[in-house]
């Protein structure tokens, strides 16, 4: 709230500077045509930036305003009302931070500015996992839902249409993204935890949990029903009318049996269910079981057999981002993959998109706790210096590629979505 | 003349609050039944007229008899939440009030213990919901004293996350908005009457029957319009403290606005709104509020 009133602030004082200069304006020709003329000695560099508070960290932004100038101004909201803002206000943001599964709501909303592949310095060098749907080493990854490539580039600068083939006109510039699975309490489970089918196991009756976003929870069951082999998904990211009754039913019964717990939402609810033992089983973020562990309690992000339900998110321009205020997103998306931010984020247990920047920021001790899979030589810290964990541990699933390259699914949003989130209100009714 | 100029200048003192109501709050209403018939799409809405978020709404209401559809299940639920929050505000309200109006004399110490009565409202709504669950959670206080007492062998799990945690935090949150108006009605009752009573040989229950009660019942009935309305809407209370399992009313609209369904959002509000009116409008048809104020 306070930084859109510091927008319209903004305004009114470059309405009066246009006013009062009004022919020296025109005379520079500092486009006073489009309403905002732009002074530059005056002007702070000050992007407005939208997003969930997982990624918005004072940290990243103090950093950046040391090395660019470049003023960061958060604006946070949930997941759900980030993409509502895009949709409805796209001229209350300049950058967006979203998820890939959203560009399949936003981009056809024509509120996304296609940016160009040129103007990104480490284009070339984001990990293939975005551009290929492979690993750096060429294994290829699940495709099943909304998968960054899908919807990574545009027919043209103004296109609402995805291109299958790589382009110059790129939606979303990849930052961040990571594998997600259940997160188990070790301690209180006391047995090897090895397949998605223990969400739904009458075992933790009482003491199991799911998102509540309908479009990522359903994909949660489809990987309970796979793995206990009641169905096979043609694509678990993309279910059929009939597939999603199916799913839905499967839920539906374990919730009446008093399977679930809670759903949670937020960051902070899924840490409270996990540590105070309201639940044992459930899924979870990687930095959300990182947050239990560093209060004492045991909590594994554990691997499964089936696989990953794999996420992403970047940066979007909004369109109605023009002039120098383009150039400065243009940096601070450059800024943001050269390697600081990278590392930042690694050190959280999320992935960054250029691997080779991160990797020239961290030790090599970091590198190969986080990314190779390697026991830790020293203690490791998370990047406010609390420790994480002590010499001689292994991150939960090992290395990049053992987790990357065994992703099932990406989250999605499906073409039946208006019919899935029906069935989603009859669920809860049940 | 003079009586067309009074009510000119009634009309005038009244005008400012009628362009706030109109712009603030019946023009948005109207937008929102006009949304409620057009079309969507997974990102837009569309300005063509179509049913589709009503007919939606009452998917399977008749196709799936006997079973009781969607929407008809979670309306007897908000319903049901609705009735016992209503009846536990308005005993424990009455209650209060009665104590404060009754028995305490000071008119210092009535103010101090309303007062007292907000302290729930101190605190965000958000962190007074996540403050239960160590208090009742399996590993809260509760469990640990009643097993520590020996009452309990294993923790209770309907504590919460159940509609009886629910129930617990919505009667916590709103009994204020019964005590405030029942309060203020019975503060205006005239000490003389209850006197009569007494000395006509009235027990103290008769007086409370027969005198108190019906004197009181203009702030019975604006505490409950405070309290239906509220917990008919509500889905953040509901939400948290049913661990998202239990459907709500509100529950539904807000689902559909975080698919960006908005007509189908506006098409539950518009139901919603409905349902509420006839349960107000019978409401003040037992109790004309305006002419007992």
């Amino acid at each position: 709230m306070s930084s859109l009133w510091k927008f319209k602030s903004g305004v009114s004082r470059r309405a009066v500077l246009k006013g009062a200069a009004g022919a020296v304006g025109l005379a520079a020709g500092s486009g006073g045509i489009t309403g905002f003329p732009y002074v530059h000695s005056a002007e702070p560099k000050v992007l407005r930036y939208l997003g969930t508070a997982v990624n918005e960290g004072d940290e990243i932004s103090k950093k950046c305003l040391e090395d660019t100038g470049i003023k960061i101004e958060y604006i946070t909201a949930t997941t759900d009302d980030v993409t509502k803002r895009v949709i409805t206000q796209p001229n209350s943001f300049d950058v967006l931070d979203t998820e890939y599964f959203s560009l399949r709501k936003l981009v056809p909303s024509g509120n996304i500015f296609a940016l160009d592949a040129k103007k990104i310095k480490e284009f070339d060098n984001i990990t293939p996992v975005f551009t290929k749907g492979q690993l750096p080493n060429g294994k290829k990854i699940g495709n099943q839902g909304t998968a960054p490539w899908k919807v990574l580039y545009l027919e043209g600068p103004n296109s609402k249409t995805f291109s299958a083939t790589p382009t110059e006109f790129v939606t979303l510039i990849p930052t961040v993204y990571n594998a997600d699975t259940l997160g188990i309490r070790p301690d209180l489970i006391k047995r090897p935890i090895a397949s998605w089918a223990e969400l739904l196991n009458r075992e933790f009756k009482g003491k199991a949990a799911i998102l509540n976003i309908p479009s990522i929870g359903i994909m949660d069951a489809a990987m309970v029903v796979e793995a206990t082999g009641q169905h096979q998904y043609a694509d678990k990211g993309n279910m059929t009318k009939a597939e999603i009754d199916l799913t839905m039913k499967v839920m539906t019964e374990a919730k009446k049996a008093g399977q679930f717990r809670a759903f949670w939402k937020d960051f902070n609810e899924s840490v409270n269910l996990m540590a105070s033992g309201e639940t044992v089983i459930q899924s979870m973020w990687s930095p959300a079981v990182t947050k239990v562990r560093s209060m004492g309690i045991a909590c594994t992000f554990q691997p499964l057999k089936e696989g990953y339900r794999s996420w992403a998110s970047g940066f979007c321009v909004s369109k109605a981002v023009s002039g120098p205020k383009l150039d400065w997103a243009y940096e601070f998306v450059n800024w943001y993959l050269s390697g600081w931010a990278g590392a930042y984020l690694n050190r959280q247990g999320y992935y960054s998109a250029v691997l080779s920047t991160a990797k020239a920021n961290m030790t090599p001790d970091e590198w190969g706790y986080w990314m190779e899979g390697k026991a830790a030589v020293g203690d490791i810290k998370a990047p406010d210096g609390t420790v994480l964990e002590k010499a001689g541990a292994l991150r939960d699933g090992g290395s990049y590629e053992d987790r990357m390259g065994s992703v099932a699914c990406w989250n999605a949003v499906m073409d039946e979505n208006d019919y899935m989130v029906r069935k989603w209100n009859e669920f809860i009714a049940a | 003349m003079t009586q067309d100029r009074k009510s000119f200048v009634a009309w005038l003192q009244a005008a400012p609050m009628m362009l706030i109501f109109a712009l603030f709050f019946l023009l948005p209403l109207v937008f929102v039944t006009i949304v409620s018939t057009w079309d969507y799409n997974e990102y837009e809405m569309i300005p063509a007229f179509s049913l589709r978020g009503y007919s939606d709404t009452f998917e399977g209401c008749i196709a799936g008899l006997p079973d009781l559809c969607t929407i008809l299940k979670t309306y007897l639920k908000t319903l049901k939440l609705c009735v016992l929050t209503w009846s536990l505000t308005l005993l424990i309200g009455f209650t209060v009030a009665y104590f404060l109006a009754f028995h305490v004399r000071s008119k210092t110490w009535q103010i101090v213990l309303t007062l007292l009565c907000t302290i729930p409202f101190w605190t965000s709504n958000v962190i007074r919901m996540i403050a239960w669950i160590p208090l009742l959670g399996r590993n809260g206080l509760v469990n640990r004293g009643l097993e520590g007492v020996g009452l309990i062998n294993a923790p209770l799990e309907w504590l919460l996350f159940s509609e009886f945690s629910v129930v617990l935090a919505l009667v916590h949150l709103f009994t204020f908005f019964m005590v405030v108006p029942i309060f203020n009605s019975m503060i205006r009752i005239d000490k003389r009457l209850i006197e009569a009573a007494y000395d006509a040989g009235a027990t103290g229950w008769q007086t409370l029957v027969n005198i108190i009660i019906p004197l009181a019942k203009p702030g019975i009935v604006i505490g409950s319009i405070f309290v239906i309305t509220i917990v008919m809407g509500d889905f953040v209370t509901i939400g948290v403290m049913g661990g998202q399992q239990i459907a709500s009313a509100g529950k539904i609209i807000e689902a559909r606005l975080n698919a960006l369904q908005f007509p189908a959002a506006a098409a539950n509000a518009v139901i919603l709104l409905g349902i509420t009116i006839l349960i107000i409008s019978s409401l003040t048809r037992i109790v004309d509020i305006r002419k007992e104020l």
